[in-house]
């Protein structure tokens, strides 16, 4: 079985591009060049450049001794956190920016959801002196300020979604609406493995220099390349991608994805694709998602706004309907719980998003010789206000 | 032969409206659709509302939410048009996107539109090449036909194409776009209508999206077998209510 997407766009029975009419040229314009124009020399130069000198990579791959004593297992933390902007989204825009520039595009739209990939594709932007324009629910631009802030003074035009429940999802259709309505200039950086192909495979591309780094710093440290785990919390599915690109093939390499549960998976308020969803179409691929039986969209719940997607990107689809994954969802008090640990026991504060990740040493029971590498995808300024109020401080 | 076949041998210009099913209540479906065919347009397009219509503007967006907030489904759909046919013979296409039919089953609903009298459906998420090497054969074994949509970018060898598997007419999307009423089209528009007529093409074309009044309808049916107006009537039933549709009707022609 193949984990990489087949020359259809498919991975598996997943993925495809169910898009209208209207954006056919576009996402053919860039089906057609994306895989040219990331084999070139120029393109490879400049993107390992700008990640090397400019992103800060490679993000160090650090042992977390005191962690690791506390669960009795021997846990490396791979530190996205360090990445400039504080996340791996970041990894993508810049590869997403270089192409656009190669496409003659001089426009940039962006959805965001906790405002991470917006203020990653702002900077890139800024960073390129090229137009930007980020989608935001109009709920999210309330419980993200600061990201806000950050993206007004990068540049950003922040345009409000305000259709449905003004979320991460209607952020994206703006975004999707948006492309129709400038289908020449303008092209749409997608923040995360979804939408329609080649999306999900360009950005699982861009975000596989973490597993590419993870192998030779593993072997640098532990002597082979290959953990017995690599553990990423999955909203649309971009850092755990990344995370785990470069092990889809080596079955002895145990993959984890983790889902927010929100406030439990059977509450009605949660976001665990995998537990509640089923197949089906959301912009612009097929694949797992909350949705009734009439076919209608089931808004999420989870207390970080970058979990909070009632899909996941085709290939988690498949990676967990073939079980090459295991899913685990973790619910907003034992995320929390385990963001406050890692302050604790390594002087690290997470982002809400990668503190599901860190809860999963309290579910599953790892042995005491298993090398466990945790993709710790952000940090956590961003979620300061969520977490003074979660925690009273 | 399908209705919308019939309906397109008229020697005249034709007029559709697309309205949301469900709103403004969520029983007003029939009467619209009655009062619509009184009132002469020449085809209808049934909206079954979605919750993310991606290649829908404001009011079409608004309308559908408000549609499934009454409790609009596919099933209630299917139930409130089941004697449809003892009242109205223009032709009916039902217009959504995929994920509602998917859930519901793609041979079922194409089997209940049959049963009903539906004559053709417009799925705008729908890939013309998934079409063709999944559901064809489901959609011709109950005689539904699949509307493709055009756009100005779409180049002139995907029209071809297009073409050559259409079996009714051509939805012909009127600008590079999101649904929504315009007040008169500019000279891309012109240029694009113009372009698409001197390909001579196999399936008649209908022009959609912008469509709002006397002036946009005869501009669009210029050269086009007709127009369809969507957010105009939508956003006019919204306004002024079921009663308005035989003024707002005469309005346009
Ligand atoms: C720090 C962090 N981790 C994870 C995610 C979830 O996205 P993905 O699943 O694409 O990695 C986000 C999204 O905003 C994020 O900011």
């Amino acid at each position: 079985m193949s984990y990489f997407v087949d020359e259809n766009g498919y991975y598996g029975q997943f993925g495809g591009a169910y898009i209208p009419e209207m954006l056919y040229p576009n996402v053919e314009e860039l089906r057609q060049n994306y895989l040219k124009i990331m084999q070139e020399d120029s393109f490879k130069k400049e993107f390992d450049e700008l990640l090397k000198e400019y992103v800060g990579r490679p993000t160090p791959l650090y042992f977390a001794k005191r962690l690791s004593e506390k669960y009795n297992t021997k846990i490396y933390l791979k530190r996205e956190d360090l990445c400039h902007t504080g996340a791996h989204k970041v990894n993508n825009t810049i590869g997403q920016i270089l192409m656009a520039k190669r496409l003659g595009k001089n426009r940039i739209i962006a959805e965001t959801g906790a405002g991470q990939h917006g203020v990653a594709t702002a900077t890139v932007c800024a960073l390129m002196g090229l137009e930007c324009i980020v989608y935001m629910g109009e709920i999210d631009i309330a419980r993200q300020a600061p990201n806000v802030a950050r993206m007004k003074m990068l540049g950003a035009t922040v345009i409000p979604a305000l259709s449905g429940s003004r979320t991460l999802k209607d952020a994206t259709n703006e975004a999707i609406r948006d492309w129709i309505n400038n289908p020449v200039d303008t092209h749409y950086i997608i923040g995360s493995v979804v939408g329609p192909h080649p999306y999900p495979d360009m950005v699982a591309r861009f975000q596989s220099v973490i597993s590419e780094e993870i192998k030779w710093q593993l072997k640098e440290k532990e002597g082979k390349e290959n953990p017995d785990y690599v553990i990423a919390c999955v909203g649309g599915g971009s850092n755990a991608a990344g995370a785990f690109y470069h092990y889809l093939d080596d079955k002895e390499v145990g993959l984890i994805a983790v889902e927010a549960a929100g406030l439990g998976v059977d509450s009605g308020e949660s976001a665990a694709t995998s537990v509640l969803g089923n197949e089906g179409v959301i912009h612009g691929s097929k694949t797992l998602l909350m949705q009734t039986k009439d076919g209608q969209i089931i808004e999420p719940y989870s207390i970080s706004a970058g979990l909070d997607y009632p899909g996941v990107g085709p290939l988690h689809a498949h990676l967990c309907e073939s079980k090459r994954a295991e899913f685990i969802s973790i619910t907003d008090d034992e995320a929390m719980n385990a963001g406050l640990e890692l302050c604790e026991l390594e002087g690290i504060i997470p982002a809400i998003e990668s503190s599901h990740a860190l809860a999963v040493f309290n579910s599953k029971k790892f042995k005491k010789d298993d090398v466990v590498v945790l993709n710790l995808s952000g940090r956590g300024d961003k979620d300061l206000n969520t977490y003074i109020k979660y925690f009273k401080l | 032969m399908n209705r919308i076949n019939k309906k397109l041998q008229e020697d005249k210009k034709l007029l559709s409206i697309y309205f949301t099913a469900g709103y403004p209540k969520l029983n007003d479906t029939v009467e619209v659709i009655e009062s619509l065919e009184k009132s002469g347009v020449d085809f209808i397009e049934i909206g079954l509302p979605f919750s993310d219509p991606l290649a829908d503007g404001p009011t079409i967006q608004e309308s559908s939410t408000a549609a499934l907030e009454n409790g609009m489904t596919s099933e209630v759909l299917f139930n409130q048009l089941k004697d449809i046919r003892k009242t109205v013979s223009i032709p009916l296409i039902i217009m959504g996107y995929f994920n509602p039919m998917m859930q519901y089953g793609v041979e079922a609903f194409c089997k209940k539109c049959a049963e009903i009298g539906i004559d053709g459906l417009i799925i705008p998420d729908l890939p013309v090449q998934d079409y063709n090497e999944n559901y064809k054969a489901i959609f011709e074994k109950y005689g539904i036909i699949n509307v493709f949509l055009i756009t100005p970018q779409t180049s002139d060898e995907r029209i071809r194409f297009i073409d050559s598997i259409s079996n009714g007419f051509i939805y012909m999307v009127s600008s590079a776009g999101v649904t929504g009423a315009k007040n008169s089209f500019g000279d891309t528009q012109k240029t694009y209508f113009d372009r698409i007529a001197a390909m001579s093409l196999k399936a008649p074309q209908v022009i959609g999206f912008g469509i709002s009044n006397a002036e946009t309808f005869k501009q669009a049916t210029l050269n086009a077998k007709g127009a369809i107006i969507g957010s105009a009537f939508v956003n006019n039933l919204s306004k002024n209510g079921i009663k308005s549709i035989p003024d707002f009707i005469s309005s346009i022609r």
